[in-house]
């Protein structure tokens, strides 16, 4: 499987709902329309949720890596200014 | 003159302990009230009331402390705000519904035009016993759809098309229930675990699901002195026509073999679940 390149990283990880989607959207604010962000989250809540909160704001979703300490990496491509 | 109390409870006027006030219910569906209506409520509950109301616990409106010699006069305010008693006693009572669809992210169904079309199909229907419908639009159950005697629950029936599917793996970690797997490129539901909650359609980015709403229906809850959560007895419907005579079917059986005073969950009891449960089969099986 093909690595995704990605620009910015945000953890959240240390947070919880909302906070979780929260920090999520403020990084990607602070992003250039284009660019991909790679989102370290938990599993349960987080991954249930965030990806669909994301869409919702209307960003791109491209990918969701597990990893090997039992996180994610969601990759989102940012959409609009 | 004597008072004729079960005309007035069956014309939503409740009697209160203090002799001659009653607590006027008013006529609500799906907990939707417009401003003009709310204003005509706080102005008949200015004049006529105490200066405030009762939120019932099913999404309804009292006004309390309406006197017995006002009642015509409140009657003739309120319909100028378009404002109408609700009903008590044995009868369909209040539809009541989550926003739904129409509102809510979650929402599987549109529940408020639901609720409209039951109102004015069911509301007030005389029945051996009082009979609540509840509908809620998705597996988060706002609106506690086993509480009532018939619960209907919005959700989506959802099948996979490959071809749009980019493999990202969001959906898998979206179901709850665990009935997505990602293997080879390929998603394969479990349809034995799959709730039709929607949750993978609403997660896709890329629209890869088909879904198609439909409803959940239990029956023969029952939360007041008696508590029993209402059982759900045939599949997923994925027709609107069929919901309806389903309905249909859960309120004939318990008008042809309910007893006064009797709510559906002890008739089906006390008939046996058999006789019940083929009376809904024949409804949802007939095309």
């Amino acid at each position: 499987m093909s690595e995704i390149h990605f620009d910015e990283q945000v953890d959240i990880t240390d947070v919880v709902c909302p906070v979780t989607f929260v920090k999520a959207k403020v990084a990607l604010e602070e992003m250039d329309e284009g660019q991909v962000l790679a989102v370290k989250m938990n599993d349960g809540e987080p991954v249930q949720n965030v990806p669909r909160s994301i869409k919702e704001e209307g960003h791109q979703i491209l990918k969701l890596d597990t990893n090997d300490d039992g996180t994610y990496t969601l990759f989102v491509k940012k959409v609009g200014e | 003159m004597a008072v004729d109390y079960a005309t007035l409870k069956k014309g939503g006027f409740m009697r209160q302990k203090q002799k001659n006030n009653f607590s006027l219910r008013l006529r609500t569906v799906g907990g939707h009230m417009s401003a003009e209506q709310l204003a005509k409520v706080a102005e008949v509950a200015e004049k006529y009331g105490e200066g405030y109301v009762h939120l019932t616990s099913r999404q309804g409106v009292e006004i309390p402390f309406i006197k017995l010699d006002q009642i015509e006069e409140v009657k003739n305010a309120l319909a100028e705000g378009d404002v109408v008693p609700g009903v008590c006693g044995p009868r369909v009572r209040t539809v009541t519904a989550c926003q739904g669809a129409a509102i809510c992210q979650s929402g599987c169904i549109d529940t408020y035009a639901l609720a409209k079309e039951l109102d004015e199909r069911y509301f007030g229907y005389e029945l051996p016993h009082k009979f609540k419908f509840g509908i809620t639009g998705c597996q988060n159950n706002c609106l506690k759809a086993e509480e009532n005697d018939v619960g209907i629950k919005g959700g989506m029936q959802v099948a996979w098309v490959e071809d749009k599917c980019i493999q990202c793996g969001v959906c898998v970690k979206a179901c709850r229930n665990e009935a997505i797997t990602l293997e080879d490129g390929k998603i394969s539901i479990d349809t034995g675990k799959c709730n039709y909650c929607g949750r993978c359609v609403k997660s896709c980015p890329v629209d890869a699901y088909d879904a198609q709403p439909g409803y959940i229906v239990s029956f023969g809850g029952t939360f007041g002195n008696h508590i029993s959560k209402g059982e759900t007895i045939i599949p997923f419907i994925e027709s609107h026509e069929k919901l309806l005579k389903v309905c249909d079917a859960a309120l004939k059986f318990f008008e042809q073999n309910g007893k006064a005073g009797e709510r559906l969950k002890f008739t089906i009891d006390r008939t046996g679940k058999e006789a019940f449960e083929k009376a809904i089969k024949e409804a949802y099986e007939n095309e």
